[in-house]
């Protein structure tokens, strides 16, 4: 069995007396398209802070390709090849898409360090950049201020600086939050472009998008692991119904 | 493929702007012409160069970073009391090591208070650099046998600069001087702000926490940039020690930890230039001013800040931006 | 040696009251609005001069003058609220605290040229002068006096924090201004009341502490970093946190003092340094 690209074990996490995450156990396989669902306050996104190096839990382990990083810092992890995109755009608003890719790519490289040579030295980073952008269908906007962009179109500059890091391990949290259905499929596009090899965990409450995407699901409730199957086990686990309280989370025609 | 990247190609925008610019030559015209022009005001025109450098420092932390200190005159003062004890107490009178050893004193001292302080943000950090400013002004107050305390520190003596240059009753060896070391300094800052390092440090300001989730090592490049301010606002302190032959406690006082955050923010931060044009002003008006009526000038001091802030906040230098702005659009 | 302590815990005690009653304004409000006002000495200087003014100009008893400062000053601080702070809310610290040293600057300077830059003082009504015997020793009449308003101030500010409608209302508003306001309290309004008290009770400080540190214009800038310390160290918000860090301070300035009359200014500082390292959130605020 190949290694897990990223394991939680007994990974638990308590704010004064509430336990957010309790002794969670979560595997991602390399190449993973893993999905992780919950009702509010489940601990999504208290998991993806935990395991990206944002909150220290209170307990457990998180082990990335079978070393264990629980100790590292969140850029130390980056390092690594574990990325999380945020559910709430964080953008450099001032900036133009190319200097914001251009900025995670620098970074990668440990170019950013260099404080005597001018940006122009390195135009390696603007043609890696502009690659990546073409990709996302994002080129013609590469000097365009994040602050006059779409919504739609900065949560795509998301997932390039994203990508931009070269991650091995990718934690989307809801990317396609904030966006009008209409025009969520641009994000759809963009997800199922993903490189293979990259084991991602998409956190989202569109159900749409969830099975859309997913070949794994994981249901997540009170900070435990509820469910965890194919999308169709999981549409079809009676526990899963009860646990968003009845309502119809599938989109039609789908389990039964 | 490529048609799809070609097109695109020609529109990519050149990042970083390490290029020289025509209008950039102007300031040191100005500054290279005061010697032929206005011969007797090369005394006030030295208070304007260390002004000056001791305003890049705090643009640098300040306009690029995103570092809000009410303290930098503690780094500004470090390196003027280094040099100054240099010289009164260990008779090294000799200008320009005496400008590196106050660079580096204050290097120091903003190492080390940088890689604590820096952690914080936010009121919290605010109050630490107060609070270590005036914590470091106790200090040199409580060294009085060295420092000479409320008194001052005397006995300050420079040699001629390369055994030519003395420091004339007119100034004119010392602005000359100072304006090298000002364009040395410059050139420095310059090229930080040009650099990858630069543009990350942009990035801390903007968004601290994508930085975070980009990999970068935040507390370790502020620190690093930090320690660089350190040192030019110690080598404009040396200046300082070096052209007045005298250092008070004045100079690690809160009052000049705000004069500087004045200057910076009227001419404009995050520009470098913008020290240029504030330090000129502030430096200028308050010779002028307050010999006439102190009163007038604090009130007018704290005008300008007000009105700065509220209208033009992004300095003088912002306003010229959007008035070349606005005529290039006005132009057929 | 023990009476030496005794004097310097006493001491230490009525400073630390006048730090209390002006600083503890700034703490309220801004814990409630987390707006950086370094112009809050201002409000303790108007008060001293308010004081000193009236009771030279109109010979207005001491004990009077106090709480028409606190009115006066109070009223006056509606209205810079209203006109001058209201459009900072929204902008960034760094903003804040720029416009709110101009603020001061411009205020220092008109005070000078009001009443000069000279110290001014004032006569304490003769009741409060001498000593008073309290059995084991004797206090300075006017420091027990100060200690007992403080003590006062205490007390009220107590009980409408714990125990009225209004005092809960602010407590939301501090813990969480957008549920407080989803609730239907208007925090605006709360606001603008709090800056009104705040800037009153820092005036009737001013006024207590004229006797005490004197008064000069350059009063509102030199003492505003104790006021910040003490609102730092304390923890935005907390009326107990201004009042432990304020006692703190105040004994350990003094203790300073005694000790090593040339050095001992030192040692607040080194403990705000090192309180906040520890704490920056302060003793009691919250956590960002």
């Amino acid at each position: 069995m190949t290694a897990l690209a990223l394991e939680t074990r007994d990974l638990h996490k308590r704010f004064g007396g509430l336990e957010v995450v309790r002794n969670l156990s979560f595997n991602l396989a390399p190449g993973a398209r893993h999905a992780l669902i919950g009702p509010n306050g489940a601990g999504k996104t208290t998991f993806v802070n935990l395991v990206a190096g944002v909150l220290a839990p209170s307990h457990g382990t998180i082990l990335l390709h079978g070393r264990d990083i629980t100790g590292l810092a969140q850029a130390a992890r980056v390092k690594r090849g574990i990325v999380r995109t945020f559910q709430i755009s964080q953008l450099f608003r001032n900036l133009s898409v190319l200097e914001n890719v251009a900025l995670a790519i620098a970074e990668r490289d440990g170019i950013a360090r260099v404080l005597w040579r001018g940006l122009a030295a390195f135009p390696t980073i603007v043609d890696e950049a502009m690659a990546l952008l073409a990709g996302l269908e994002l080129a013609a906007d590469a000097a365009t201020a994040i602050r006059a962009l779409a919504y739609g179109r900065q949560r795509l500059v998301e997932i390039a600086i994203a990508l931009a890091l070269a991650p091995s391990v990718l934690l989307l949290d809801e990317p396609a939050a904030g966006i009008p259905s209409a025009e969520s499929h641009v994000i759809l596009a963009a997800l199922d472009r993903l490189p293979p090899a990259i084991a991602v965990l998409i956190i989202d409450h569109d159900m749409s998008v969830v099975f859309r995407f997913a070949r794994r699901i994981t249901v997540l409730a009170g900070g435990v692991a509820l469910a965890e199957g194919t999308p169709a086990e999981i549409a079809a686990d009676p526990r899963v119904r009860a646990a968003y309280l009845g309502e119809s989370i599938l989109p039609d025609g789908v389990g039964r | 493929m490529a048609s799809a990247i070609e097109p695109a190609a020609a529109a990519v925008p050149r990042l970083g702007r390490a290029r020289w610019h025509w209008a950039e030559a102007l300031p040191w015209l100005v500054l290279a012409a005061v010697p032929f022009v206005l011969p007797g005001y090369l005394a006030l025109g030295c208070q304007v160069i260390v002004m000056i450098l001791f305003a890049l420092s705090l643009d640098l932390i300040l306009g690029y970073a995103g570092i809000i200190t009410l303290g930098h005159a503690a780094l500004f003062g470090t390196g003027a009391y280094a040099a100054g004890m240099l010289s009164a107490h260990l008779g090294w009178n000799e200008p320009i090591t005496g400008l590196v050893v106050a660079g580096a004193a204050a290097a120091a001292v903003g190492f080390v208070s940088g890689w604590f302080l820096l952690r914080y943000h936010g009121l919290a950090l605010l109050m630490l650099t107060l609070a270590t400013a005036i914590l470091l002004q106790e200090l040199a107050n409580t060294l009085a046998p060295y420092t000479g305390g409320y008194d001052g520190l005397l006995g300050i003596a420079i040699d001629p600069i390369f055994g030519r240059f003395a420091n004339d009753l007119f100034r004119q060896n010392y602005y000359v001087y100072g304006l090298i070391v000002l364009f040395a300094a410059f050139m420095v800052a310059r090229r930080i702000v040009a650099s990858p390092f630069g543009q990350s440090l942009v990035g801390i300001r903007e968004n601290v926490k994508r930085m975070h989730a980009i990999g970068a090592p935040v507390h370790g490049r502020l620190v690093a940039i930090y320690t660089i301010a350190a040192a030019m606002a110690g080598v404009a302190g040396g200046l300082f020690a070096q052209i007045h032959a005298f250092v008070t406690l004045q100079v690690m006082g809160f009052q000049l930890s705000g004069a500087v955050l004045i200057v910076v923010v009227l001419g404009g931060a995050g520009r470098l230039y913008g020290a240029f044009i504030g330090a000129a002003i502030y430096v200028i008006l308050e010779d002028q001013l307050a010999k006439l009526s102190p009163e007038f000038w604090e009130f007018g001091v704290g005008l300008v800040l007000v009105a700065t802030v509220m209208f033009a906040r992004r300095g003088l230098l912002g306003i010229a931006e959007d008035l070349t702005a606005w005529l290039g659009r006005r132009a057929p | 040696m023990l009476s030496a302590a005794v004097s310097i815990l006493f001491d230490g005690l009525a400073y630390a009251m006048i730090l209390f009653i002006i600083a503890v304004g700034l703490s309220i409000t801004m814990g409630l609005l987390n707006f950086v006002n370094l112009a809050h000495g201002v409000f303790a200087m108007a008060g001293g001069y308010a004081t000193v003014t009236m009771m030279r100009a109109w010979e207005v008893p001491f004990l009077a003058a106090l709480p028409i400062a606190f009115v006066v000053v109070g009223a006056a601080s509606i209205v810079f609220e209203r006109l001058l702070y209201a459009p900072l809310y929204r902008r960034s610290e760094l903003d804040q605290v720029l416009m709110t040293i101009g603020f001061v600057f411009m205020a220092i300077a008109a005070f000078t040229y009001f009443w000069g830059p000279n110290p001014l003082g004032i006569e304490v009504p003769r009741y409060l002068k001498g000593q008073v015997d309290l059995g084991l020793r004797e206090f300075p009449a006017y420091r027990l006096f100060m200690i007992a308003v403080g003590f006062g101030m205490i007390l009220a500010l107590w009980l409408v924090f714990e125990r009225t409608l209004l005092g809960a209302r602010i407590r939301a508003a501090v813990d969480n201004r957008r549920m407080a306001q989803s609730l239907g309290i208007d925090v605006g309004r709360l606001f603008t009341l709090t800056f009104a008290v705040g800037g009153g009770l820092a005036a009737v400080g001013g006024g207590l502490a004229v006797e005490l540190i004197g008064l000069r214009p350059i009063f509102a800038i030199q003492y505003l970093v104790l006021f910040l310390i003490v609102v730092a160290v304390g923890g935005l918000g907390s009326i107990w946190g201004a009042f432990l860090a304020a006692l703190l301070l105040g004994i350990i300035d003094t203790a300073g003092k005694y000790v090593w009359p040339a050095g001992g200014g030192f040692f607040i500082y080194a403990i705000t340094v090192a309180a906040l390292l520890i704490k920056p959130e302060g003793l009691y605020g919250k956590r960002d």
